[in-house]
Parts: structure tokens; sequence; C-alpha cells
């Protein structure tokens, strides 16, 4: 399994995947925290839902991580897409018959790979943490929020507490395209098909019977992100989400253990 | 251990009603270069795919290096394998592909440098292989089959894409490889450069195997033809008649007398043609090549 994770993590830092993904994720961290700092003094919503947030509960130890947690569902959709294509494209590029006879225990790449995958999220994940905290910094002065509370014990444990559920919720997204990966074995069905549904059919489904919004994966796996919800508990979210989750991987394991690998 | 490298028995693979390979049995003797033979669709690759672990057999079995093909993980860590063309990460370099290839197979990381010097890629080692021309991706995959410094050599249409200085190349390195006492299992089209370097022989043709020994013996078993050019186009009647006049089977190929016979008769008709008055411009004894016999075994089974 180390050999394969160590092979995955040879893919995974090639030039132009890490770095556009960190460049990616560090423009839309500027992006998403200066909109709040920036927008406190226009009076206008400056957050996420068209909602506004002011300088004072941003005063407070929550301000240091609100700029990370607003882009959480981005990174979550970032670690679907890369997960799936990672997956798929052994596939589409027929390099998995190489994998195979280099290492005939299947089961043992599915690990090795998930691994390295986790880790590049984990990556991705602490990287926004720095920039979105450094952006948070540097513009709290111009929005009128002041950060004495940032460094307190309660901030700091808030900020550990915030990673570790950011990171499960993008390590959830990622499982989930890899889950789509080796179902439909095509980089653009699995990111199309994960896409639409986290963004698009579960917000409709949801809007349309609100019932479903407890049950559907992807609105779960989010809600680990934010630590829970008033409509959905965080024990609920991350049961939900390791029964999806669980169910799916031992599915496409099972698939990828048997299936002939005929491309 | 087991005397062969490959032993095939009573090996199917169905998909649906149809019939990929059927009740194939072979052994590919240890240290040889065994050339694998057949039309597209004859069942060589899906043959390759099931010795390699990727696919399971419907029915029978088989084993490769003594090890039974239920347990890839017993023996692949001793074979190298190039099949149905290279297939690598289009945006990593060929050197860095190679590298995957060996963290994954526990191999050390030494071993690509000289590898991509062995199939004439030094200056092409860091490009990305996406820029690479089918030749050079060809030697790539050749240099991947060879990582695991392996026992047993799986090439699926080695040289497809090369140029005859690539092929040569290719030819060259198998020799090399089975002189060191590595078995190479090859599957070409190129059934000339077969007969130059396969000592050993595997047909198939629609999932059955046609033929399997020596490359020696199956070609010296057809029978050998006697080609005779009259110098004048009128006498070539008259000289097939001879030949039949005496027990041979003869046609007109291309203005040319092909008559069935082994080459010691070639004295004989000439005194016969001479004495009919007929000028033979040219006679030659000629063995069918490996293409020759893999045609008509072929459409005799096929009848």
């Amino acid at each position: 399994m180390l050999r394969s994770f160590f092979a995955e993590s040879r893919k995974l830092r090639r030039p132009t995947l890490a770095l556009s993904t960190l460049l990616t994720v560090a423009a839309f961290s500027v992006l998403f925290t200066s909109i709040v700092y920036l927008r406190i003094k226009s009076g206008e919503p400056n957050t996420k839902m068209g909602e506004r947030i002011t300088a004072t509960e941003l005063s407070q130890y929550i301000g240091l991580v609100y700029g990370f947690k607003l882009v959480s569902f981005f990174l979550g959709i970032t670690a679907l897409c890369i997960f799936a294509s990672q997956t798929a494209q052994e596939y589409t590029f027929g390099t998995l018959r190489n994998l195979l006879v280099r290492q005939p225990i299947r089961i043992k790449i599915l690990a090795g790979k998930f691994l390295a995958m986790s880790l590049f999220a984990t990556i991705m994940v602490a990287f926004t943490a720095v920039m979105t905290i450094a952006t948070s910094y540097a513009l709290a002065g111009k929005g009128g929020v002041t950060t004495s509370a940032w460094m307190s014990g309660d901030a700091i444990q808030l900020l550990g507490e915030t990673f570790g559920n950011i990171l499960l919720s993008t390590i959830g997204f990622g499982t989930l395209g890899m889950i789509l990966g080796l179902l439909f074995r095509s980089p653009i069905t699995a990111i199309s098909i994960g896409v639409l549904w986290s963004l698009i059919l579960e917000t409709i489904l949801a809007a349309a019977i609100s019932s479903t919004l407890k049950w559907l994966p992807a609105q779960n796996i989010a809600n680990i992100a934010e630590g829970g919800s008033r409509t959905i508990g965080y024990s609920h979210s991350l049961l939900v989400s390791l029964a999806y989750l669980g169910v799916g991987l031992a599915v496409v394991s099972l698939l990828f253990k048997r299936r002939d690998v005929a491309n | 251990m087991s005397q062969s490298a490959i032993t095939v028995t009573n090996l199917s693979k169905k998909y649906g009603d149809r019939a990929a390979l059927a009740n194939a049995n072979f052994e590919v003797p240890l240290g040889t270069i065994c050339g694998f033979v057949g039309p597209n669709g004859s069942g060589k690759t899906t043959t390759i795919r099931m010795l390699l672990g990727l696919i399971s057999p419907t029915s029978g079995s088989a084993t490769v290096l003594g090890e039974s093909i239920t347990h890839p993980d017993k023996y692949l860590p001793r074979v190298g394998a190039m099949i149905e063309g290279p297939a690598f990460y289009p945006a990593l370099s060929g050197e860095e592909n190679l590298r995957v290839l060996a963290s994954l197979g526990g191999f050390p990381q030494d071993r690509v440098a000289p590898l991509i010097d062995r199939v004439g890629l030094t200056d092409r080692g860091g490009s990305k292989y996406k820029t690479y021309s089918l030749g050079m991706k060809q030697r790539l995959g050749i240099a991947a089959a060879l990582l695991p410094n392996p026992d047993l050599l799986v090439l699926d249409e080695p040289t497809n894409g090369l140029d005859p200085s690539g092929i040569h190349e290719v030819r060259e390195l198998m020799r090399d490889l089975a002189n060191q006492g590595t078995t190479v299992f090859v599957s070409s089209h190129l059934l000339g450069e077969l007969e130059m370097i396969a000592e050993y022989l595997v047909m198939l043709r629609e999932g059955r195997v046609i033929y399997t020994g020596s490359t020696a013996n199956l070609l010296s078993a057809q029978q050998p033809v006697l080609v005779a050019t009259p110098e004048y186009g009128v006498d070539l009647a008259r000289l097939i008649e001879i030949a039949r006049s005496h027990g041979h089977e003869a046609s007109v190929v291309d203005d040319q007398a092909h008559i069935i016979s082994e080459s010691d008769w070639g004295a004989e008709l000439n005194r016969l043609a001479f004495e009919a008055g007929i000028t033979l411009a040219a006679l030659t004894a000629v063995r069918p090549s490996l293409e020759e016999t893999f045609f008509t075994l072929t459409e005799k089974i096929g009848e």
C-alpha cells in the first residue's frame, strides 16, 4: 500500500496539478475573504446566501476562521474533481493495466491512491487556512475589525476544530469523487455527475422537498465543514456521510477488485 | 521448478456467447523467445491479459513461472509486460512515468536512467510523454517492461510504430535478454521478424491454438517449392506438364512454374527441361516463409 501511496504522490506533485490547484484555492480564498472585509462598511450583504456579517461579530474569536469556513464547500468540490479525475484517468489513459501488473493486489492500489489524495487534500486545506487567515489579518483594519480576540485560546481551539471539520468534509467530497470515478471510469462523466449532483440537483431537491435535506449526501458532507447547523446536527451529518461513503466505497472496491481490465 | 515459463491448460474466456479463447493448451519453454501469432481478434491479447491477472478466465487454468494465474502477486514481480501498446500519463515525462512504476513495483529508482538510455531515449527522457512520437512511446513501453529485470518478458506488438532501425534494436534487445536467460513471449504481426528470432511459436486462430511447437519444425514440415522460369513464356505449360508427369504438383504463378518438390529434384528438372528443348532462365528452391506457412495453416483450419 505504501508503494502505491508513493507512486500516486509522484503523479499528484506534478506542477501542473499541484501548483494550479494551490493557485486556484489561493485565489478563491483571497476573493471570498476580501468580499467579507471590504464590504463590511457598505452596509450591504457581504457573505454567503446574501447575508451580512458585521465588524463587531468578526472582532470576536470566530473572526479568525470565518473566511476559512466560507471556502470550505469550494474545497470539497475541488477535492471531488481531483479524486474523480485521478481515479478515472487510469481507465481513459489505459494506465490501469500497468498499475495492476506492478501491483496485482488491487485493493492496495486503491488504498494507496486514497491515502496520497487525502494527503494532497490536507495540504490544500492547510494552505487555504493560511491564505484565508492571512487575508483576514491583512484586511481587518480596513473593515474596522479588531483582531485581539483571534489569538485567544478559544480562537486557537476553534481553528483546530474547524480545520478538522473542513478536512473531513473535503476528504468526504473527495471520496465521493473517487467512488464516481471508479463507477463511471471517465473523468468527465464522474466530475460532471458529481458537481451537478452536489451543486444543483441536491439544492433543487432540498428546496422542493425540505424533508430530504437531512438525508442528501452532499448536504451532509458540507454540513460537517460547518460543524453542524440549526437544521442538521453535526453527528447526524457525520453518520449519514459515513453511511453513504462507506457503502459506496464497499461497492466500488468490490467492482474494482473483480472487474476485468479489458482496455 | 517448472521447465515452462508459461503453461496453459484448457484455458477459455467467453464474453456472452462469444469465445475469445476456447480450450487453449500450450507451453512456453523457459529461456526461449516464443512468438505468439494470430490475426486480429484471434485471442492473443485476451490470453496475455489472463496470464497477467487483468482478466479472469471463464474456465481452465494456467501457470506463469510455476505459479497459478489465480495468484498473480506471486509471479508478477518477476514479469515485465507491455500490453496492447504503451500507456502512460501524458503530463509526466518519460522518466517520471517510469519512476511512478518503479515506486509501485518496489524497484530501485536508479534502474530508471539506465533503462531510458538502453531504449534510446536519453535525450528525451525528461520530455513530457504527450510530446513523444509513436516510436518513442513504444520504446518507453519496452523500458517499463524491463523495470523488474524480468525472468519473463511479455510484449504485445513491441515493434508497432518503430522505424526499421528501431525494429532491429528491439530484435537485438530480445535476443540479448534471451541469451541472459529471460523468456520472451512476444506477439507480433510482423511474421518475418518473428521468423528471425522466435525459436518457439504459438499460433491462434479464432480463439483456438492451431500450432504450438518449434519454429524450425513448423517450417521444415512445409513442402518446399522449386520455382522455375523458362527463357520463353510459351514453354511454361510444357514445363508444368513435365513436372506433373513425374508426380509433382505444379502451377503457374506470376509467369513462373511453382513445383512442389524437394530441392534435390532441381537437377533432374533442369535435365528434363533441357531434353525437352526448354532453357531455364532461373531455377530456385524456396521454403515457405513463416508468413506463407501461417496463411496456409489458417486457411486449412478455416476450410
